[in-house]
């Protein structure tokens, strides 16, 4: 299929069912390069399902997903190759405990022969040093605080160079005292023009950072909008009804 | 004094008849070597095959794929730790490597056989007591599902099992010493040898017990210093 202008990730009728649970009821969405668009919904709507649908931790149960105009979904798909280039950020940091954090960083890059060991380092050194940790590069996760730790998390994702950063709720399991050091580097980050997909609970970064507001509940997206708009003139009475609660 | 003097009369003849004579403690340091021998030779095989029906089982566990293989690998696992460990080994010995003249070979496969079964159910727990988080982490990155197992989940399961490995170990060292069944003269062969020998049974079964436990504390030791050192990672407090 011949398009104009390449979607980054376009997805088409996505459904994940778990068992007899239907998780995801059809979504369809195209998200451009440069976007940074945030998720918002409550628990259960599918909204991480969705984010980890997008770089196959989860397999869908039917639909097609491209990226770059590449079909993910179909079968023989170079899974590794498409997420070297899709930086994922987890909920619960995901660090490797048995690793230094410069070890966390420079793993992938080396062992997949992208840097040599000594490249890694520097790359490594020099984003640590960008969000001031660069002095804790031989300490290892455990003596670091919960924002520290989800911060060492991007950059560990920004050492692959991704064109595309997925986050699934990033702050959900921080103190509310560290959430502000993880939404600045994500402001950072977009303002430098990255791709984002954020799920998160965070009104406030949804309404400052992105381009485009998308309400999920029930497995599908029932809404979505400009951020100002969004806010300002929900349509759905589901989004009402949540946004009367959250805000 | 007469009976003190009379114990150390006898003391001294067993020592001299057991170890002495015939430079008789030349077989029980060969019969040491050949302990130790079958131990490490059944340890690397055992850790072989258990991490890798370990991480195939987990495979299948986890993507429901190699129905059955995972049927034979349940096989073996029954077999293996539902039979006697002599049993198995002299089936080994008698029947399935029946023209094959080597008995310390035969006595490291089968006692790596039936420690890899055991091996196999060690990892397999500490693998799956590995947060799946890890996994994602290290998928997420491009990894490859080998590399992902490789370098961060396995040695996480390592240090998780360890206790659990230095047991099996522990029964595998005195395990072995059933081997003079197939005429293989490992430390306690030696030391029953010596005892029909010299008709002096007490010192040594006690020399070999003394060895036995010796040998145990030394692994017992070993596995503290590993412990302490994997468990650098878990201390909160900078260097």
């Amino acid at each position: 299929m011949e398009k104009t202008t390449q979607a980054m990730i376009e997805v088409q009728e996505l459904h994940k069912s778990f068992g007899e649970h239907e998780v995801l009821s059809g979504i369809t969405e195209t998200i451009q390069k440069g976007e940074k668009v945030v998720v918002i919904g409550p628990s259960g709507s599918g909204k991480s399902t969705f984010l980890r649908c997008l770089n196959l931790l989860e397999t869908p149960t039917s639909g097609r997903i491209f990226v770059n105009g590449v079909e993910i979904t179909r079968k023989g798909c170079k899974v590794d190759l498409l997420r070297q280039k899709m930086g994922m950020v987890f909920q619960h940091f995901n660090l490797f405990p048995h690793k230094t954090i410069l070890e966390n960083i420079t793993l992938a890059p080396v062992q997949l022969k992208l840097m040599s060991r000594k490249d890694a380092v520097d790359k490594a050194m020099s984003l640590l040093t960008r969000i001031g940790l660069a002095d804790r590069a031989a300490s290892y996760p455990s003596m670091l605080s919960g924002g520290q730790k989800q911060r060492v998390a991007i950059v560990r994702a920004l050492a692959m160079n991704p064109e595309v950063m997925l986050f699934d709720e990033p702050t959900s399991a921080l103190d509310p005292e560290m959430v502000g050091e993880v939404l600045s580097l994500m402001k950072d980050l977009a303002d430098a023009g990255m791709t984002m997909i954020v799920v998160t609970h965070e009104m406030g970064f949804a309404r400052e950072v992105a381009n485009r507001v998308l309400f999920m509940d029930g497995g599908k997206i029932l809404e979505q909008n400009t951020p100002k708009e969004f806010f300002a003139n929900p349509q759905h009475p589901r989004l009402h009804d949540f946004l009367a609660k959250v805000l | 004094m007469s009976l003190y003097s009379q114990l150390m009369t006898d003391y001294k003849h067993a020592v001299e008849m057991t170890f002495v004579a015939d430079a008789r403690y030349k077989m029980f340091l060969s019969g040491l070597g050949v302990t130790l021998e079958i131990t490490v030779g059944a340890l690397l095989l055992g850790v072989l095959i258990g991490t890798t029906v370990a991480i195939l089982r987990v495979y299948h566990h986890q993507t429901g794929r190699m129905k059955f293989l995972n049927f034979l690998m349940n096989c073996y696992l029954t077999i293996f730790r539902g039979t006697p460990v002599v049993v198995q080994l002299m089936i080994w010995y008698f029947v399935v490597f029946m023209s094959l003249n080597n008995p310390i070979l035969v006595a490291i496969v089968a006692f790596g056989v039936n420690s890899g079964a055991y091996v196999a159910e060690i990892a397999r727990a500490g693998i799956m007591a590995v947060d799946i988080g890890q996994t994602e982490a290290g998928r997420s990155l491009g990894l490859s599902a080998w590399q992902t197992m490789r370098f961060i989940v396995l040695p996480q399961a390592f240090k998780n099992v360890l206790p659990a490995l230095s047991n099996e170990l522990i029964s595998l060292l005195k395990e072995t010493s059933v081997v003079g069944y197939i005429a293989v003269v490992d430390l306690t062969k030696a030391a029953d040898l010596v005892r029909a020998r010299t008709f002096q049974a007490f010192m040594p079964l006690l020399f070999v017990a003394v060895t036995y436990l010796l040998m145990v504390l030394i692994l017992t030791q070993f596995q503290r210093l590993l412990e302490a050192r994997l468990r650098e990672s878990d201390r909160r407090l900078a260097k």
